[in-house]
């Protein structure tokens, strides 16, 4: 045998350290070595906010994807939704916990809040999540248009973060972009299958991009947050031309009619990144929080 | 509800997986789906779940020609008394490398 050859059987021979996994662990931690420090010249808490906002979107989704949980229509599409959630979800904490040490030098007693009390003990206004992941999904057609302009945005709005000048915002992305990239697809490959599918499906699916589309448009607003981290975070404005494109090409192969509904109001000029959010959204945290409150402090 | 007919009619499909450290795809179980490209995605989204492969097949079940347990004795038998099939029934001389 020629040593090309070889090669390939060499790594069977390799030993692995964990002698109970037949084809390996191989687990990384996406942030290991990474310096945990803010980087100067950019603004802690307007950071700190910055990753309370994508993270408090990721947690928030994931609540509402997990209460999809025994209702999809085939088991094959729970598991799909249930890693779709725990993507998010992994997503929320490493966000949450950037925030918590972030803002942590600026508080009055210097410690930062953990994920835990960042996720648990805030109130509604001082969650920053855009208000398109607080609806409760009518049917499966909107779970899958909600999903499919959810991880469009979130995806265009990573990869430009890939670059950030926080090195932990950087990695964070940089996995996200690998999550996100397949939540995209599922989502798209279910619109484009109810669009271009049955009368009933494809009026389902319209009714439900119809039902959804209001909200878009605070994805792309610009925040004064936002704007105190050039360098660090992503303009949201520059995204609309990538993801209005991404849209359109999976409206077009489902054969469904780009939505023309008008954007949700603002409230005295506020909406979800200010921390005024939709009325669904304080049953949504009623439910998130009730264990946590009703344990203070308690470990499994 | 008017859908339930219809709703077992997802073809099955196989799903072949390779490790990382493998060189040939084994059978993890099955799955149903709509059409191969659908499979292709559950399969990851069933099967991959603790890092187990790098490369995915997936096969419909009804494309699958399997033996019979009926022909179990003219099939698989007769292979088992030639035991000068398995290359250790044979002596290798000392001086041969390699093998």
């Amino acid at each position: 045998m020629t040593e090309d050859e070889f090669a390939a059987y060499q790594s069977l021979s390799e030993e692995t350290e964990d002698h109970r996994w037949a084809f390996g662990t191989g687990f990384t931690d996406p942030l290991e070595g990474i310096d945990a420090s803010v980087p100067d010249g950019v603004d802690a808490v307007a950071l700190a906010t910055y990753c309370l906002m994508l993270g408090d979107d990721a947690l928030i989704y994931s609540h509402r994807l997990q209460q999809w949980m025994t209702r999809l229509p085939e088991l094959e599409e729970e598991t799909a939704l249930a890693n779709i959630a725990l993507d998010l979800l992994g997503q929320a904490r490493m966000l949450l916990a950037r925030a918590g040490r972030a803002e942590a030098p600026r508080r009055p007693d210097g410690s930062g809040r953990d994920e835990d009390e960042l996720a648990f003990f805030r109130d509604e206004h001082e969650f920053r999540n855009v208000r398109l992941v607080e609806a409760l999904d009518a049917d499966f057609a909107e779970l899958t248009g909600r999903l499919l302009i959810f991880s469009s945005w979130r995806l265009a709005l990573f990869s430009r973060l890939t670059d950030s000048a926080d090195p932990v915002l950087a990695a964070i992305a940089a996995k996200g972009v690998k999550e996100l990239t397949y939540h995209r697809d599922y989502a798209a490959q279910w619109v484009i299958r109810l669009g271009d599918g049955t009368p009933l499906s494809h009026g389902k699916m319209q009714a439900a991009l119809d039902a959804v589309w209001p909200l878009v448009d605070e994805l792309f607003e610009a925040d004064s947050v936002t704007a105190a981290l050039s360098g660090v975070a992503a303009d949201p404005a520059a995204l609309r031309g990538e993801v209005g494109a991404v849209l359109d090409a999976v409206f077009d192969a489902a054969t469904l009619d780009h939505p023309g509904a008008a954007p949700m109001a603002r409230v005295a000029g506020k909406s979800g990144r200010d921390g005024v959010h939709t009325e669904a959204f304080g049953y949504l945290l009623a439910e998130l929080q009730s264990v946590a409150r009703a344990h203070p402090g308690a470990t499994w | 509800m008017e859908g339930s007919q219809v709703r077992s009619g997802w073809p099955l499909y196989e799903v072949f997986l390779r490790g990382k450290r493998g060189l040939n795809h084994v059978h993890v179980g099955s799955l149903h789906a709509a059409d191969p490209q659908m499979a292709l995605h559950h399969a990851r989204d069933l099967y991959t779940r603790r890092n187990e492969g790098v490369s995915i097949w997936v096969v419909a079940a009804r494309d699958i020609t399997a033996s019979s347990p009926d022909e179990k004795d003219p099939f698989f038998a007769p292979s088992g008394d030639k035991v000068y099939r398995h290359p250790t029934f044979y002596e290798i001389p000392d001086d041969v490398p390699h093998m």
